[in-house]
């Protein structure tokens, strides 16, 4: 993580506008997950139909929570497999090397996982002596970096295709194999991974939707590394939240539809499957051991508050993608694995108010993120919700306190607010351009006084010379 | 030229208020008197109430609720009694349309008030639009500008009326260069210009490439924040206009930053 998490948020978004190679990284991918997101939009016709849709699943399903969690405990008791409850992040990794530990296992393969991300569980179970191996292609070439992700659906979107190729040299025995197209940086990352899925003792995945009726997972990857670690190991470990628990494989689908066309603009991912338990004696194949964990990490406590939508989101990035914010300082910056707006809402109702002041703040309302985002969910009000909390905790910093309360208290009195706004007239006319930021040209005010005492003006004048001359011009 | 009146207001012109936003009334007097002229052209009884002074979305953005909601009600008293209010700033407006109401769901007597004066805001190329607004007679426009419409994201996502400011410049015969992404944020976001500068500046820059891009030499938009964000980041000398005065040909000293 940042050293400074998110409260190091203005010193870490000016290094990122400094640095040239993130920029470039940025500007490619980015523009690409825009565009394509239109077009798969724009080839449904009912999209807005299917993001209600969507909605409504997810809006049932977190008013029954409790009894679909139980409910999905019980079908996947029923089908063979495990669920573990985890209340904090180290409870989560703790369940995750016990089960390592019973299984003899060692060597782990891990598909993409925000919660793992969320738990800093790599660093955690290398710690405790596993061998573990990131199978999704970013979240490998981040892991060889020694970096969080800067995206939650690509979380190496950061690196440019050079700086991947240096990586690989640094760490991989290359020999012959070349590096010069994706096509060998891609061939150069499965030759490495195949070793590690074939050899691994355990696999851990994420999970985007749990289904109560049937006790099953969905887990949608473009890459299949996802189903590898699922299927090849011994071992299955899902890390997941309680708040992506549906009813149905219905409603699984609700959310699936919307989930691709706003997260990579495809129509479907390359790869959806289901698990639903251990290896049956009529499989092909499958883990002899199938094991869910459920984290909750403070979301429980979001369920009845005005955030409770936030539980509503299906980590799709489609906010990261649009946010002007976002695309122009990249993940890293925002101190912490969730960025963007879904992250400024988030990390700080995960980790603390005070651990992520800047967050809240740093949008400038533009309200992309909601139009775009699949479940509805309203960023920027709950953005400035979060802002409100840290004004009630006296948490802003105290001259944007008493100079926005000062505003507002002149903005009752319009005779005070019309002498202030006179004088900062005055201000700005003669305001020096050293007292500007270094970029910008000082604005200067145009007329000579405010609007409303020229129309003040005007309306004495014009009762006086109405008799003469009429009715007067606007100009 | 036919209008919309509110339909018992036939016997005495209709009355319209101009909300003028408080930057507009500091920093950019000459918006007011355009707006006032295009309201008056469509044969409106144009007030300015002298009381008004700012929607309180400073306030309001920061989390200040209750002082937000002490700003709302002195405008809300301010704007009381005309038929129409007419807000040259979609932000602003957005604020009275959407947010006021919001502010009082505690209390039913300013709720009922908020509520009305929100049914009766509209944001000024809102207004025009919808009275039927035409260029008439007005002096030919004597600009050469090719302008860039920037589309500031109030009027795109608050109060949805960024199409009717393209289709009246168009109406106006005013030359539109066609600027891209222009769903995308200039960087303004009130407090955020100043809280982050390095951050909104360099969103500006790109908006001004984007704007240089499509070889427009004049930026225009329905909110004088983002023209003025635009306007201190400019370093090629564009010309900056409200879209009130573009409409009302009254920008004949166009500025230079
Ligand atoms: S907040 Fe909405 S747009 Fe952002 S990741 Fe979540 S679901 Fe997607």
């Amino acid at each position: 993580m940042n050293k400074h998490g998110a409260n190091g948020f203005a010193a870490q978004s000016q290094q990122a506008l400094d640095d040239t190679a993130l920029q470039s990284a940025l500007g490619h991918a980015q523009s690409g997950f825009v565009k394509k997101r239109a077009q798969a939009i724009a080839m449904v016709d009912e999209f807005e139909q299917l993001k209600a849709n969507a909605q409504a699943a997810k809006r049932q399903a977190l008013a029954n929570l409790a009894p679909l969690l139980e409910q999905f405990e019980q079908n996947l008791i029923r089908n063979g497999g495990e669920v573990h409850w985890a209340q904090t992040p180290q409870e989560l990794n703790a369940t995750v090397m016990a089960i390592a530990r019973n299984a003899n296992g060692r060597r782990i393969i891990k598909g993409k996982s925000m919660i793992g991300e969320e738990c800093e569980l790599n660093a955690a179970l290398e710690s405790a002596g596993f061998d573990v191996v990131e199978s999704d292609l970013g979240e490998y070439i981040i892991q060889l970096a020694k970096e969080p992700p800067s995206h939650i659906i690509a979380p190496a979107i950061h690196k440019t295709r050079q700086q991947v190729a240096e990586l690989f040299r640094q760490y991989h025995a290359l020999g012959e194999r070349g590096l010069d197209a994706i096509s060998d940086l891609v061939g150069e990352a499965r030759t490495v991974l195949r070793e590690a899925f074939l050899t691994a003792d355990i696999g851990i995945t994420g999970a985007n939707v749990l289904v109560a009726e049937n006790g099953s997972i969905a887990l949608v990857t473009n890459e299949g590394n996802g189903d590898l670690s699922a299927t090849l190991p011994r071992v299955h470990i899902v890390v997941t939240s309680i708040e992506k628990v549906v009813a149905s494989m219905e409603d699984a689908s609700l959310i699936l539809e919307v989930l691709a066309r706003s997260a990579t603009g495809q129509h479907m991912s390359a790869y959806t499957s289901f698990y639903s338990g251990p290896r049956q004696a009529q499989d092909p194949d499958g883990p002899d051991q199938f094991h869910v964990i459920l984290l909750d990490n403070g979301r429980s406590e979001m369920l009845g508050t005005p955030f409770e939508p936030m539980l509503n989101c299906i980590k799709c990035g489609a906010c990261l993608n649009h946010c002007p914010v976002y695309t122009n300082v990249g993940g890293h910056a925002y101190g912490w694995v969730y960025p963007g707006p879904m992250g400024s809402v988030l990390t700080p109702l995960l980790q603390g108010l005070d651990a992520a002041l800047p967050l809240p703040n740093a949008s400038t309302f533009c309200g992309r993120c909601e139009e775009v985002c699949p479940m509805g969910i309203p960023l920027p009000d709950l953005l400035r919700q979060l802002r409100a909390q840290q004004h009630e905790q006296k948490r802003e910093p105290r001259r944007w306190r008493w100079g926005l309360t000062l505003y507002s208290r002149l903005s009752r009195h319009p005779r005070l607010f019309s002498w202030n706004l006179r004088l900062s007239r005055a201000m700005l006319r003669w305001l020096p351009q050293r007292a500007w930021p270094n970029q910008r040209t000082p604005i200067r005010p145009s007329g000579d006084t405010t609007f409303l005492e020229q129309w003040r003006t005007r309306a004495q004048n014009g009762l006086k010379n109405a008799a003469q001359n009429g009715p007067q011009q606007g100009k | 030229m036919k209008n919309n009146h509110m339909p018992d207001q036939a016997k005495r012109p209709p009355t319209a208020a101009l909300y003028i936003t408080c930057l507009a009334n500091s920093l950019r007097p000459e918006i007011g008197h355009a707006c006032v002229q295009l309201v008056e052209s469509l044969g409106f009884k144009v007030d300015v109430p002298l009381d008004q002074t700012c929607c309180g979305q400073p306030g309001y953005n920061a989390g200040h609720r209750d002082q937000a909601i002490a700003v709302a009600k002195t405008q809300i008293t301010a704007l009381q009694g005309y038929d129409w209010v007419v807000v040259p700033s979609g932000s602003c407006a957005g604020m009275i349309i959407n947010h006021y109401p919001r502010l009082f769901d505690q209390d039913t007597d300013w709720l009922e008030r908020a509520t009305r004066l929100a049914a009766r805001t509209r944001e000024l190329c809102q207004f025009l639009e919808e009275q039927g607004w035409h260029p008439g007679t007005r002096p030919q426009h004597r600009t050469q500008h090719a302008w860039a419409y920037h589309t500031s994201c109030s009027c795109r996502r608050e109060t949805h009326s960024h199409e009717q400011g393209h289709r009246l410049l168009l109406k106006a015969g005013i030359r539109l260069a066609h600027l891209h992404d222009q769903e995308v944020c200039c960087g303004f976001g009130g407090t955020f210009a100043a809280k982050f500068d390095p951050l909104s500046s360099r969103m500006g820059q790109k908006k001004l490439a984007a704007i240089e891009q499509c070889s427009a030499t004049g930026v225009t938009s329905a909110d004088l924040g983002c023209l003025l964000q635009l306007q201190s980041l400019d370093r090629s000398g564009l010309s900056f206009c409200h879209i009130a005065e573009l409409l009302a040909g009254t920008n004949a000293t166009e500025r230079q930053s």
